[in-house]
């Protein structure tokens, strides 16, 4: 008759320890219910403030910001990054600006048409439009790296113009 | 008329991944020559006469007399006999295990015009490598019948592509005796045979950006050969393998470089503000070919292998690309874009006359045969990426598929001590 009580003494121990104790690990060994100890507090201490700032929220991870596009589209047999582009390249010329510890890679792309080491030249020259841009716009050099996938890792993979459109581009990637 | 030939050979010798080859096209001349079935060959893993008959036969150049059984190479034959049943030549042979395990093969070939033994020889190898036996012995008889040494024991590095996974395969030249060298989620471009055949550089994305690697092939130990700021590609080993040229980007756009085999002491050879990518040397090592953008689209140029001036070499149509030049100097090959086509050209540097190759219209990354004779390319047949062979005139077609997936960037290797 003894041992039913104890057990259930050792959960109702066991509950209070869980909900008392933010992390739920709970021993096997059955704990001895201690009644906790408040902390003797001293008068001047109830005057304290502890300055609080809200975290910032990165403007990078705003998937509805300007931020969140990162592609350059390119035309047929060009290397130069058209106008269109000019709002996107100067929020992320702003964003690193202001954040100089980030760095970016510009990876350049082709479409499928011609050699795989000259399209990886061709996407190269790409990378590098879209990083004199940012240049233009105050980016330092050592944040910006462009390199290329040439024809090698295609976004689209048809074989005709629509899906080539979308791979003559040239990706920012943080 | 050129007759035409079809034959299709599908290896099943074990569990290993093959190649499918197909063949269309003949030589201008064919060779008939009989092949008997070697003395005890059937005790081996594999039977070595009919690789030495299926190399023959698929090389274009060589027509298979039937034959009845096995002659041993020590019995006596008569050659007046083969020669009135049409045969120019007479291979006979014998296979015997020896008490460490390996495999000898003995054989002589006979001509049967002159009635004299023209070779008379043996190759041992361990049962793994008994293949390589019989195509030793293609590659003599190929010597001895045409003047040109043999390939067939030559191999060849490709980069599959099944999925989303991309290998680095070896195989012997006949497609046979695949071994994946390097596996990789990434892509993988541009491999490149060190002069001995004991090393690859290729250039791997897996840093997310093109980096270039020289793998050991017998070890399996990878170096890295560059890994600048911006793309690293194109590799190619100098013909006393010293020196690796390739294609950075780290002063800007695409240039020529050259390092050392272990990565260090870099130098530029290019110096434009377009784009100069592809070095390959010249089998004496004293220039390098190469594509650049100088003159407004891609030509082909030639530069001493220090750098300094280069000289154009293509001047028809307006998209040259990817030059290789033959081992023996005299035929350059390179993909040329045409009317939308890319397809492999060969000029020969002597006349200057450019021989289109291929009516296939997605033509990249050829690479010649050490004999300078065939040249191996990548095309594309609906879609699917495939590996061509081509005699340099143009005769002799081979086309190699995986069962599944893409087959690229083939190279050829050297011939192996």
């Amino acid at each position: 008759m003894r041992s039913i009580p104890t057990k259930l003494a050792l959960v109702f121990a066991a509950v209070a320890l869980i909900s008392a104790c933010s992390t739920p690990k709970v021993e096997e060994k059955a704990p001895v219910a201690v009644a906790p100890q408040p902390e003797p507090v001293k008068p001047a201490e109830t005057r304290a403030v502890a300055p609080v700032v809200a975290p910032e929220v990165d403007p990078l991870n705003d998937s509805n910001g300007v931020l969140a596009k990162r592609s350059v589209y390119f035309d047929f047999d060009s290397y130069a990054v058209k106008d269109e582009y000019n709002s996107t390249l100067s929020a992320h010329a702003k964003y690193l600006s202001s954040h100089t510890a980030r760095k970016i890679l510009v990876q350049g792309n082709t479409d499928e048409r011609g050699g795989r080491e000259y399209n990886l030249a061709l996407g190269q020259k790409r990378a590098v439009a879209v990083t004199k841009s940012l240049s233009a716009l105050g980016v330092a050099g050592n944040q910006v790296e462009a390199v290329s996938l040439g024809k090698e890792k295609p976004k689209a993979a048809g074989h005709d113009e629509a899906a080539w459109a979308q791979n003559r581009r040239a990706d920012i990637v943080y | 008329m050129l007759s035409l030939l079809v034959i299709v050979f599908l290896f099943s010798t074990s569990a290993q991944a093959q190649l499918h080859v197909e063949i269309s096209g003949v030589g201008a001349t064919q060779i008939p020559i009989a092949i008997a079935g070697f003395t005890n060959e059937e005790m081996a893993p594999q039977l070595v006469s009919t690789i030495i008959k299926n190399d023959l036969s698929r090389s274009g150049y060589f027509q298979i007399i039937a034959t009845l059984g096995s002659i041993s190479e020590t019995d006596n034959v008569n050659l007046p006999d083969w020669k009135s049943k049409g045969a120019d030549a007479l291979l006979v042979g014998r296979v015997q295990k020896l008490d460490d395990g390996r495999y000898e093969v003995l054989y002589k070939l006979y001509d049967t015009n002159k009635a004299n033994l023209l070779s008379a020889f043996s190759f041992t190898n361990s049962s793994q490598f008994l293949r390589v036996s019989a195509h030793k012995i293609a590659d003599d008889i190929y010597l001895k019948l045409t003047g040109i040494p043999g390939v067939f024991s030559t191999r060849m590095a490709y980069v599959t592509k099944i999925g989303a996974n991309y290998q680095l395969q070896v195989a012997d030249a006949d497609g046979d005796g695949i071994v994946p060298a390097f596996t990789s989620k990434e892509p993988i471009i541009s491999p490149a045979w060190s002069p001995d055949g004991t090393k690859l550089a290729y250039v791997s994305f897996e840093l997310k950006k093109p980096v270039v690697y020289a793998q050991n092939l017998i070890t399996g130990q990878r170096t890295l050969i560059a890994n600048f700021r911006g793309n690293n590609s194109a590799p190619a080993w100098s013909p006393n393998g010293a020196k690796i040229a390739l294609a950075l980007s780290k002063d800007g756009l695409t240039q020529i470089y050259s390092v050392n085999v272990d990565g260090t002491g870099v130098q530029r050879l290019t110096n434009t503000s377009g784009i100069d990518t592809e070095p390959q040397y010249s089998a004496d090592g004293q220039s390098i070919y190469f594509t650049s953008d100088r003159s407004g689209g891609p030509q082909i140029y030639r530069m001493s292998a220090t750098g300094g001036d280069a000289k154009r070499v293509t001047f028809t149509g307006s998209y040259n690309i990817s030059p290789r030049i033959s081992p023996d100097g005299q035929t350059l090959a390179y993909i040329s874009r045409r009317d939308g086509k890319f397809q492999l050209y060969a000029l020969d540097l002597g006349s200057n006359q450019e021989l289109r190759l291929t009516d296939t219209t997605d033509d990249d990354s050829p690479s010649f045969a050490p004999n300078s004779k065939y040249i191996v390319y990548a095309t594309e047949i609906a879609q699917r990426g495939t590996m061509g062979v081509v005699s340099v005139d143009g005769r002799t077609k081979q086309r190699l598929t995986t069962q599944a997936g893409d087959v690229r960037n083939p190279t050829w290797g050297p011939f192996m001590k």
